[in-house]
């Protein structure tokens, strides 16, 4: 048994931290976060090269077929530079369903093109995961969806919409409505507002597809937090050995180190844990829910202490734009709540192993 | 301990509640669009300004810890603005009521208190933020004037001001910590220029400000030359006491109680969620206990420690408030700026934002805890700086 990566992992990592360093620098990500682009199709064609979209397609339908845990190592790479990429929806959520819940013409309909990066596909699953808010809730009946879905992943541009209904039940909408923008803290990604009036959806087979897409929504998530937590925590360190006050580098002064030394012993073993969740979810199926449940909840507390934190370290530069932290810190803001904040999490994790009586 | 209220301080209740009854229209809607004219009219009825001598343009009544408190209550029970807290009227004026010359009384404390001079506050530089005693921006003497050249950085409110105060080196020669004035500048002086910082908020709540050759009469001094360092303590205790406001966090509080009674999630409100109930009932503990130690920092002496901890507890608890409010919002808590389910204009994101900025500001959290476990505990001090 070796609890390590593999060196194809690590191959993988390595060449996609090179790549995310040319396609989508601070620069890029302030372009994209402060303009009215609705998605950055340079950075998804960069990503596409090193064949990100197909991680998890099969080889037959022109995918590298990977597993959750290369997906995770992704998601943590993009976290860590805040990149602005249709990786979720496109290339996690809706090739899932496909692959989960798809006929075999519905995959062989969409699996090449999305694993080409021809097409991108958004998922609105939020509202029988995160709870219905504000009369929300898609209605299905006849080959027919009807109702708002909140919080669509990857909508802008999207060719297939991969939607949950009220109950749980999947369907996938070719030519879907258009999206409107949700603005929200983090402007590194796009969130939107569907609308469905009457409108055509072909069903995918039903089971536990919805609940599979949201183990997996969540270890992404964590992922995601992961890598930008990461950054947060090496750019406090950074800074520490730079600034100097009282005559001295702060990171000399106990309580910065400290604070320095506090996130890095949350973080590291929270590490292991997200990998552990992504492995699970291919190959401990039995354990999956409460790792992803966990890895999430988890995450989603330890990255708040550590957007804040770090941010502490820098003092005031720390608050404001010039460093682009914060794009940082509301990423981090963002997956926490996405799909269910952690108290709602948490009791899915409870659920998954039976301490829960509903 | 006497809590009781004399029949007077009944009275005086009654009449702050009726004020409040009477007005209610005016600071639902008024005060938001016309605060000078709300100010005022706090000032004339003694519920702003309340202690500050008439003659400077106060209410001038007698130092009276429980009206004061009374006040505040009915403000937050009524959901009632509290008029202008900037930092002109919070720190400002209590500094020039301690130190200022009559003439710098008359001038500026009654413009201040009616909103009519907007201040900020030229302390922190590049090289100067904990270390605040480090300051370079210097004044060299020209006749009656002084001739400021330097810049400040963090400076909130500089976009909006018409004056600040400013630590400045007026004595190249002396010790770091004598050698420093607190003037009084005008912000339209030729060669001052405030470029905007944004913040992570999305705003500039803050600014660089740059000086170039800026003359300023040395009669802008105040409290005496080279005793900048001395006099900025003292603002800083109002600082300090302004940022822990317990009185604006039992409001943000209340605020919070009703959201988590309206919001609801799959129909179920968020408050007989028994996670965030629970979550809501720990934060109105400490909440109280910042209230009552604020009760207690005004009426008892010996009070040194609950005094210390103010700023750190009080900015802590405000960031925690906010977050709260994101979580329980869950999703729609990360809304921003617009849209149609945006919850309170986006405030409990901003509050989140820019109250860490706050536990930054004024004193980081980490300086806070340095002073409690020195002054405040008798432990030995952090070695000393390097000499600068
Ligand atoms: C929202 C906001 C508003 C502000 N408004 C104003 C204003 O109006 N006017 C004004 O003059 N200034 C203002 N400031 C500046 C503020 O006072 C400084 O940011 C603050 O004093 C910290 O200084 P710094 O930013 O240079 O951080 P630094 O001093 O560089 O601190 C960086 C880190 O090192 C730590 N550190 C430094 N020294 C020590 C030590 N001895 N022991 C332990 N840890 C240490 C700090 O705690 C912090 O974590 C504002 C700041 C903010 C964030």
């Amino acid at each position: 048994m070796r609890f390590a990566l593999s060196e194809d992992q690590t191959l993988l990592q390595d060449s996609l931290r090179r790549a995310l360093e040319q396609v989508a620098p601070l620069e890029r990500v302030r372009r994209f976060a402060d303009g009215a682009e609705a998605t950055a199709p340079d950075v998804w064609a960069g990503l596409t090269e090193l064949g990100l979209p197909g991680l998890l397609i099969d080889e037959a339908h022109g995918g590298l077929e990977l597993g959750l845990l290369e997906a995770a190592l992704a998601a943590e790479a993009l976290g860590a530079v805040v990149a602005p990429a249709p990786f979720l929806g496109t290339a996690v959520l809706a090739p899932l369903a496909l692959k989960l819940a798809g006929s075999a013409g519905q995959q062989a309909k969409w699996l090449p093109k999305l694993a080409a990066g021809e097409a991108t596909a958004g998922v609105a699953i939020s509202e029988p995961i995160a709870g219905a808010r504000d009369g929300a809730g898609v209605e299905a009946s006849g080959g027919r969806l009807d109702g708002t879905a909140l919080f669509v992943i990857d909508a802008p541009g999207a060719d297939l919409l991969v939607v949950a209904d009220r109950v749980g039940g999947l369907h996938l909408v070719e030519a879907p409505p258009g999206p409107q923008p949700m603005s929200t803290i983090d402007a590194t990604r796009r969130l939107s507002e569907v609308t469905f009036r009457d409108t055509m959806a072909e069903p995918l087979a039903s089971g536990p597809a919805l609940e599979r897409l949201r183990d997996a929504a969540w270890v992404m998530l964590a992922a995601d937090t992961l890598g930008a937590a990461q950054t947060m925590l090496d750019r406090a360190v950074a800074y520490a050995q730079e600034r100097r006050q009282f005559g001295r580098v702060i990171g000399s002064f106990q309580a910065v180190k400290h604070l320095c030394a506090e996130m890095a012993a949350e973080l590291e073993p929270a590490r292991a844990l997200v990998w552990y969740a992504a492995y699970a979810f291919d190959h401990a199926p039995d354990e999956a829910p409460l790792m992803a449940a966990h890895a999430k909840a988890h995450l989603s507390e330890i990255g708040r202490f550590i957007a804040r934190t770090s941010t502490e370290v820098h003092g005031g530069v720390g608050m404001t734009d010039l460093l682009g932290l914060h794009y940082w810190f509301k990423r981090i803001g963002l997956n926490r709540q996405l799909l269910g904040g952690p108290e709602r999490v948490r009791e899915a994790a409870a659920k998954a192993q039976g301490l829960s009586a509903v | 301990m006497d809590l009781t209220l004399t029949p007077e301080l009944a009275a005086f209740r009654e009449e702050v509640r009726a004020f409040l009854a009477a007005h209610a229209e005016d600071y639902a809607g008024g005060a938001a669009r016309e605060p000078l004219a709300w100010q005022r009219l706090l000032i004339e009825q003694g519920y702003a300004a309340r202690t500050v001598p008439r003659e400077y343009g106060g209410y001038g009544a007698a130092p009276d810890i429980l009206k004061g408190r009374i006040i505040a209550e009915a403000f937050i029970a009524a959901g009632a603005p509290r008029g202008i807290a900037n930092q002109g009227v919070s720190m400002l004026v209590p500094t020039l009521l301690e130190v200022g010359s009559e003439a710098q009384k008359r001038r500026w404390i009654g413009p201040t208190l009616r909103g009519e001079v907007v201040w900020c506050q030229g302390y922190s530089e590049p090289d100067a933020g904990s270390d605040l005693a480090s300051l370079k921006t210097s004044a060299i003497e020209d006749g009656d004037d002084f001739v400021i050249s330097g810049s400040k950085l963090w400076t909130s409110t500089a976009h909006l001001a018409q004056m600040m105060f400013a630590l400045i080196r007026t004595e190249p020669q002396a010790p770091r910590h004598e050698g420093i004035s607190y003037v009084l500048i005008p912000m339209d002086t030729p060669g001052i220029e405030v470029r905007p910082l944004k913040t992570m908020t999305g705003q500039a709540e803050f600014n660089e400000v740059f000086f170039t050759e800026v003359r300023v009469p040395k009669d802008q001094v105040v409290g005496g030359r080279g005793r900048g360092w001395f006099v900025a303590n003292t603002t800083l205790k109002h600082e300090r006491g302004m940022l822990g406001d317990p009185n604006a966090t039992e409001a943000r509080l209340n605020a919070l109680i009703e959201l988590m009674k309206t919001e609801t999630v799959d129909g179920q409100r968020i408050v007989d969620h028994p996670v965030f109930r629970d979550r809501l009932m720990q934060l109105q503990a400490r909440v109280f206990a910042m209230k009552f130690n604020g009760l207690r920092t005004l009426t008892d002496e010996t009070a040194g420690l609950a005094r210390l901890v103010v700023k750190l507890q009080g900015c802590e608890l405000n960031h925690q408030l906010a977050a709260l409010a994101i979580d329980a919002l869950g999703e729609l808590g990360v809304l921003y700026q617009d849209g149609p389910h945006l919850r309170a204009k986006g405030r409990w994101q901003w509050n989140y934002m820019f109250d860490l900025g706050l536990i930054i500001g004024g004193g980081t959290a980490q300086i806070q805890k340095n002073i409690i476990a020195e002054r405040g505990l008798g432990l030995p001090r952090e070695p000393s700086p390097a000499k600068a």
